[in-house]
């Protein structure tokens, strides 16, 4: 493990003390600013370990590119969008969808393997759901895409169980105070997807309309649809 | 084990900052260390559990400090490491300078991609009935394994109630250690937010965590 390698942590500790460095000297507008000499480092050792794990037969490069197309160009939230467009439509597969999430979704094919630990939680003008995980990243992939920096983030995780009205107050979200927060925290294989609240003014409109309404962070929670009518 | 990752209501860390557009990787590099972690993993080099687990053992310092694919990267090199797939010298010297070990699925090669595209399955039939029934009241124990563990500190030793049954699924205290999956009972378990975080906590908040039945004792 990491505290007994010696050469890890000379490394290490250089590493730690430049972004730390770093990250003290940058405001908050450009916390993606990488120190610059730790990136180079960062990307010659992973061009190394890539060129040892290939040399050692291990993985084919073009094996690694394709699974980086996939998440690139494959798999994002409009597979989520998709989703929770057809259950805004669909009072059958909305049913389905709360009591099986993952079966329900196998069901229309062409949207996303999800695999079979799929949750989804639905708003409701008493409840409003957010989803976390404290201990690392986990996030619905397949339906979702990658999460974002912040999903991952420190602040993200420490807060969102114990103060999840300042959290969705930095995403400039207010839900009433007389609404149930119900945070959601990962901790197993199993993954959720909350289901947002139809936005009014929506009576009439097709799936395809609707899954443009939907955004990613409704369904992790921190944020809204949008609203008909609004700038996307 | 008690470490920085488990971070469920620790104060300090700032606002959350989303950034409008963001896009998939930032850097170039991100995107291989993402292929190499999802390579290896289906090549059957180790499990999801092991490699959170060498997160988790990055030091304190080191994690808090380092971004999110750079923690992927310096977990993943030492396990491989340590599990004997590379060596440090190779990896200093950024050529292979043996020959590589047999892994349990082969060579990650095109034709595997497809199939880690959908996500692994993790339950496993039942050794034993569940011991909760939904609505029963359960304590969540207090425990510190020095090793991995999915039962966070901010939940130990307080009482809430089971909500869901997801059925018997691999239980990552033994699989990240490597001594077998030892499938149990796994359920959603609701606390209550001022149970959590006493009096002053938001009234309105009810905060669920995903727990195996081996955390939990009747309450």
């Amino acid at each position: 493990m990491f505290p007994g390698t010696t050469a890890h942590r000379r490394v290490s500790t250089a590493n730690d003390q430049n972004a730390y460095l770093a990250a003290m000297s940058q405001d908050h507008d450009h916390h993606h600013d990488h120190d610059h000499s730790e990136l180079s480092e960062t990307e010659l050792r992973v061009r190394a370990l890539e060129t040892v794990l290939t040399e050692k037969g291990y993985v084919e490069p073009a094996a690694l590119d394709a699974i980086i197309q996939a998440y690139e160009t494959k798999i994002g939230p409009h597979n989520g969008a998709r989703v929770v467009a057809k259950a805004w439509t669909d009072p059958a597969f909305k049913q389905a969808l709360l009591e099986d999430g993952s079966k329900a979704i196998g069901t229309l094919g062409h949207v996303s393997r999800v695999g079979d630990h799929l949750v989804v939680v639905e708003n409701t003008p008493t409840r409003h759901n957010m989803v976390v995980c404290t201990l690392c990243s986990c996030y619905p992939w397949e339906m979702l895409g990658l999460p974002p920096v912040w999903y991952k983030a420190s602040p993200y995780r420490s807060r969102a169980v114990k103060d999840p009205r300042g959290v969705l107050a930095d995403f400039g979200v207010s839900v009433p105070k007389d609404i149930e927060i119900r945070v959601w925290d990962s901790t197993a294989e199993t993954r959720f997807l909350v289901l947002p609240m139809r936005p009014a003014g929506t009576e009439g409109w097709s799936e395809e309309q609707l899954a443009e309404l939907v955004t990613r962070d409704s369904m992790i929670g921190t944020g809204f649809p949008r609203t008909p009518g609004a700038p996307s | 084990m008690n470490g920085v990752h488990d971070m469920g209501g620790m104060d300090g860390f700032g606002k959350v900052e989303p950034e409008p557009n963001e896009p998939v990787f930032h850097e170039e590099w991100e995107s291989r260390v993402l292929a190499m972690v999802r390579a290896m993993g289906a090549a059957g080099a180790f499990n999801i559990d092991t490699s959170r687990f060498y997160r988790e053992t990055i030091p304190p310092h080191v994690y808090l400090s380092s971004s999110y694919y750079k923690k992927w990267f310096l977990g993943l090199e030492e396990m491989l490491i340590e599990k004997g797939y590379l060596t440090r010298e190779e990896v200093a010297a950024g050529h292979a300078m043996q020959p590589g070990k047999a892994l349990k699925h082969g060579k990650f090669d095109l034709g595997q991609v497809e199939r880690i595209m959908v996500r692994g399955k993790f339950a496993r039939p039942a050794p034993a009935p569940a011991k909760f029934n939904i609505g029963d009241r359960v304590r969540a124990k207090n425990i510190h394994p020095t090793t991995h563990t999915r039962l966070p500190r901010y939940v130990r030793g307080h009482v809430g109630v089971v909500e869901l049954n997801h059925g018997c699924h691999v239980f990552p205290d033994t699989a990240a250690m490597e001594r077998g999956e030892n499938p149990q009972w796994l359920y959603t378990v609701v606390f209550d937010g001022r149970d959590l975080w006493g009096e002053d906590g938001d009234p309105t908040l009810k905060v669920s965590i995903d727990a195996f039945e081996p955390y939990l004792d009747p309450a």
